[in-house]
This record gives structure tokens, sequence and C-alpha cells, in this order.
């Protein structure tokens, strides 16, 4: 009975194509709208978390920050000795200093930013090397004039047929040798290249670039087993204590969490994809009300249609059903439809603007689930008008 | 077993309409039709005969009075209920012919049988051998808009055939036809008639009541009434040999 059913309501709509289009193009069109949207979220997400991960999770950057009055206190080697010994769940620790420079190699030159660092910098934001090697313990103590350099730096000053190891380059008027290319970490929301930086031993660059033992900023790593709030919590009372400062007194110095940046950011693409998605759906109610009109307009042309089924013996629930079964029918077409059109609109965005395409089989199941509800609560009355039609008035219908 | 009662209508009275406006349609009609019978209804406009048809065929229900059909009570039936009789004991042949436009003769004779949960292929066969009572198998699978008034006909009259009903009602068969067409539709009631089969016929051509076995006269919301069909005796060719 129920195939039967389903069969004459498929029977109903092909019979006029182009009324059931147009009559399900609201759907269509919220379907397509709600996924699309989603998709796109989605992807923008996964592209800020892909950027934010390029930093290392659960990393902390520490900066020295002025106080209220103007004062300025870097850090240096042994606020970074600290956080080692003293916080538990500390995985990697390490001070950077940074400066541009420009940078030469066989008649090329670059402008590009020299990054003094050590070994465990490299550990602590999760940077990899592409060729070459690291820097060896006698390197680092001694301050060896020796450079990893980024993808970027190898691209534009050294020829693509040559590898870039052994050669020997100019950082200003520093001379030093190429032991490492590191594998690219793309770049962080819009601030720059990160792949346009040059590692010297962190001595090396203290003492030449920079004549002082300064530290920029300090990268901590930290166990995932501890959580944010308390290696936070930790972080602010030892260089509190360090710096000695009295109660009442600012922290001057900020601590950057990327886990928070994440959570963060995630929450408000989230909370954007969730609004314009709904303003989206508005569109698919609209298509309901679409619906509901051309299925009344149907049980109005269909009157005697109706009368006949009924005298021959239909029951109301069974004529009740066929109604209601077309209406869920061009529905769930709609929300095919609307599936595959975003399917389509999605591809094409995401890569026109260079996103991640991430196909969410939840929301595309959901706005079909939510296509076929659609049918059902709007196909309902007209539904509902059908059956109760009285069979001697409907067989009268002209 | 032909003779014994299959309808019996005691006291009948049907009203339209309340108060002032209310018209009383049927004024206490008394009627027993025999199984095998072959009843045409006759009488003016206003009558009262399509009243007592649509009560007849449980599509309408008595304001008052007893119907009993096959045994049962059918005035204190809900909707359904008359519904599911009407299913599994009558069925209707319409003066419009009233088949579904588009829709292809043997499906439109499969109509019924999809209310009694048949499968596809039972529905079909069932079908076609009730459009071969009618000699229309040839036309099975053109649409009402290809067929003559007479051929619609008869895909109605297939489609009352196919659940194998015990009371065929046919509301003005021939009211849609020329006399030729009328005269071969009335042939193929009479020939179904002695197979068993009980007729009511609701008709204002006296020419075709003739036919009939029985004719019941209304006036005014009441029998008044009720003779033999003259022709009802006469051997007649078998339908459809034009």
């Amino acid at each position: 009975m129920f195939g039967t059913t389903l069969m004459l309501a498929f029977r109903e709509i092909t019979r006029h194509i182009l009324r059931s289009f147009l009559t399900t193009l609201g759907i269509i069109i919220g379907v397509a709208a709600v996924i699309t949207m989603v998709t796109l979220g989605k992807g923008v997400t996964a592209d800020i978390e892909e950027q934010i991960s390029s930093l290392g999770s659960n990393v902390f950057f520490v900066f020295p920050i002025a106080t209220d009055r103007g004062q300025f206190r870097p850090f240096d080697e042994r606020d970074v000795e600290a956080v080692r010994e003293q916080i538990a769940g500390v995985n990697f620790v390490a001070g950077q200093v940074e400066r541009n420079v420009i940078a030469f190699h066989n008649g090329q030159d670059w402008r590009s930013k020299v990054e003094g660092v050590e070994n465990e910098f490299l550990d602590a934001r999760g940077i990899e090397l592409e060729e070459g090697r690291r820097f060896t313990p006698a390197e680092e103590s001694a301050g060896a004039n020796v450079c990893i350099i980024g993808p970027t730096v190898r691209d534009e000053i050294f020829p693509p047929s040559q590898s870039p190891i052994g050669e020997r380059m100019r950082l200003d008027n520093v001379a030093c040798q190429v032991i490492g290319v590191f594998a690219t970490r793309g770049s962080v929301g819009g601030g720059g290249d990160d792949d346009n930086a040059i590692f010297m031993p962190l001595n090396n660059v203290q003492r030449r670039f920079m004549g002082n033992d300064n530290i920029g900023y300090m990268v901590v790593a930290y166990d995932s087993a501890y959580s944010s709030e308390v290696m936070t919590l930790a972080l602010i009372d030892l260089m509190r204590e360090r710096r000695v400062l009295l109660e009442g007194q600012a922290n001057d110095f900020d601590i950057v969490d990327t886990a928070q940046i994440n959570e963060t950011v995630a929450a408000t693409v989230g909370t954007m994809t969730g609004v314009v998605a709904l303003i989206a759906a508005i569109s698919l109610i609209v298509g309901g009300v679409g619906i509901m009109n051309i299925m009344l307009v149907s049980v109005t042309e269909r009157t005697r249609e109706i009368g006949i089924r009924l005298a021959i013996g239909a029951l109301a629930r069974e004529v009740q059903l066929q109604f209601l079964t077309e209406a869920v029918v061009l529905c769930c077409f709609g929300g095919l439809i609307g599936i595959l059109l975003a399917l389509g609109i999605s591809v094409a965005l995401t890569s026109a603007i260079d996103l991640p395409f991430l196909f969410d089989p939840f929301i595309n199941v959901l706005s079909f689930v939510i296509s076929a509800v659609i049918g059902i609560v709007f196909g309902y009355f007209p539904a509902r008008r059908a059956s109760k039609l009285d069979p001697i008035e409907a067989l009268r219908h002209e | 077993m032909i003779g014994e009662p299959i309808i019996e209508l005691r006291g009948i009275t049907k009203t339209f309409g309340q108060g002032a406006a209310a018209f009383q349609a049927l004024k206490g009609v008394d009627l027993t039709i025999e199984r095998g019978d072959f009843v045409a209804v006759m009488g003016p406009s206003g009558s009262g005969k399509s009243t007592t048809m649509n009560i007849l065929g449980c599509l309408d229900t008595p304001t008052t009075g007893v119907f009993r059909f096959l045994g049962t009570e059918v005035q204190s039936l809900t909707r359904d209920q008359r519904s599911l009789l009407r299913r599994k004991y009558l069925g209707f042949v319409f003066q419009g012919f009233n088949l579904l436009a588009r829709t292809s003769a043997v499906e439109n004779v499969e109509l019924p049988l999809i209310y009694r949960g048949q499968s596809k292929e039972a529905r079909r066969e069932a079908a076609l051998k009730s459009l071969d009572r009618v000699g229309l198998v040839p036309w099975a699978d053109h649409t009402p808009a290809e067929l003559s008034g007479g051929q619609q006909q008869r895909v109605a009259i297939a489609r009352a055939l196919v659940t194998d009903p015990e009371v065929l009602l046919a509301d003005e068969p021939t009211g849609n036809l020329d006399s030729e067409r009328s005269l071969e539709i009335m042939q193929f009631l009479v020939e179904l008639n002695r197979t068993g089969i009980t007729i009511l016929m609701v008709t204002h051509e006296a020419e075709m009541a003739e036919f009939a076995k029985t004719i019941i006269h209304f006036k005014d919301g009441l029998v008044e009434r009720i003779e033999r069909g003259h022709r009802s005796g006469e051997r007649l060719e078998p339908a459809g040999a034009h």
C-alpha cells in the first residue's frame, strides 16, 4: 500500500514537472544556502585553525610589555631557565629575539628577518626541517655562524636547481653557512610570511645583531595533561615573583595562549556560521509555505479525483496519506537538489577563495531531514482538507 | 441467494439545511430490494431519487430511519466504516464516467484494488480480466481522452466490476451517451444482471428504465409507485457485438 502511494506521488509530481520544480524552489534554495554557509564556515574555521596550529599546540607566548609608567623590562636567559626549572608540565621553553635584515647570496638580495633561537625553540613551535640539520650543541653554545633558512628565503635568493645546504650567505654584514631549510609553516592570520625567516643560534644573534642579552619573547610548550588555566596561573606567579611586582601592580608581561585563540576564533566563526545559516533557513520556511500553497491548489484541482477515490472506498486517512506523501516527496526532491546545488556552489566558492572544502555529512543529512519535516508540516493541512471532502460534493465538482 | 432482501429502507427521511431553510428531500421512504434484482429509479428532479441513491450507495446517511444493507444497519456507521462497506460490496458507475484523467484505462480499473492492498501483479491481472468483460482489452493503455464516451463508460463499468461487488450502482449511466451507445450499455447491464449481480440504476429516460426488472417512481420525496420493466424479459444480443 505504501509503495503504491509513493509511486502515485512520484507520478503526480513528474506529471507537472515544471510546477513541481518551481514549487520546491524555496526548499532548494533554502537547503543549498544552509549547507553552503555551514560548509564555508567549516572551511574558514579549519583554515584559521590550521594557521593557529602552525604556532604549535599547547603553546604560550610570553612577552614583556611596558608598565603604566612606560617602563619596559625585557626577559633574559635566566627567565627562560626559571620557567624550565620551576614550572611543572613544561615540555619545552625557549627564548627568541629577531631583527629585520637583508639576506645576500650570489648577487641576490632579499628582505627577511633573523631569529635567534635554539633547537628547543623548534621543538616548542613544532617546526620541522625540510632538509639539512639542526644546530649542534657546540654551535648553540658558541653562537656559530650557521643558519636554518625558511622556504621563502630559499626560493627568493637560491636558484631552484641548487640545494642551499652548505652555501654561504650574508645577513646584513654577518656571514653564515646554511645548514638547513625548515618546512613551510604558512602564515598566521595575515601577519606576514612566517616562512620568510632565518634562524641562527640565539647567542650569535644577541651578540652580533642586538648587542645585548635580551630575549624578545619566550615560547612555552606544555604537556597537554595540564590545563591552560593552571599553566597560565603558574607562569603569572613565577614571572611576577621574578620581576618583583607588588600586590596591586599590573603585570608587565603578557601571555598569549594558542589554545585560547583557537577556541575564541572557532567559537566566533561558529556563531557567525550559525547566524548566517539561520537566516538562510528562513527561506526553508518560505519554501514550506510555497509547498502548502501548491498542495492546496492541487487539492482543489483534484477534487473530483478525491471524490472518486472516496466513493470507491478509500478511507479518509488513505487520501490524507496520499497527499501528505506527495508533499513529502516533493520536499525531499527539493532537499536532494538543494544538496547537490550546495555541493557545486561550495566546491566552486572554496576553490575560488582558497579555503579547504570540508564536506559535512551531518548538515547534509540534517537539511534533508528538515526538508522532509517541512513536507509533513506544510503538507498536513492540505492533505487533511482533501481527506475531509464530502464524496458527493467532490464528485459534483467541476 | 436470489430473492432474499439485500437492501431494506424503513421510514427513511433526509433533511438538508436547518431552521427555516430546511428542505426535506425524503419524507419516509420504505423500500426492499432483493438480491439479483435490476432496479431502475425514476422521477423528476427534486423527487428524491438522487438522495436515495446516495444513501443506498453509503455515501450519505439518512436523517432518520433504518437502512439495512446485507443485514448491517448503515445509518449508525462511521464515515470510514461506510467507506469499507463501499470498498467491499459496492461498485459505482457515474453519469460523467468519472475516470481519472491522464491515467490509462487499465490503471483506472485497478484503482479500487489499490485500496484492497493487492499486489501490482494481482491488480493488473484482475483489471485486464475486468476490461475483457467489457471488451476493451485492446484499449487498456489508452487514457480517457483517447476513448469515446461509450468506451469510457465501459471502462467505468469495468472499474466497478473489478472488485466483484454485490451491488452495482449506476447514476444516469447513459446520460452522456447517444442512443446507440446507451443501448449498448443497457444491454451490457442486463447481461451483467443475469450473472447474479444486483443493479440499482437512476435514470430519467423511460426507454432505458424499461430494461430493468423493477422500476421505482419517486415523487416529492416518496415512492410513488413500483412497476415491472416491459423489456426485462427480452432476449438481447450480447454486449459489444456491434
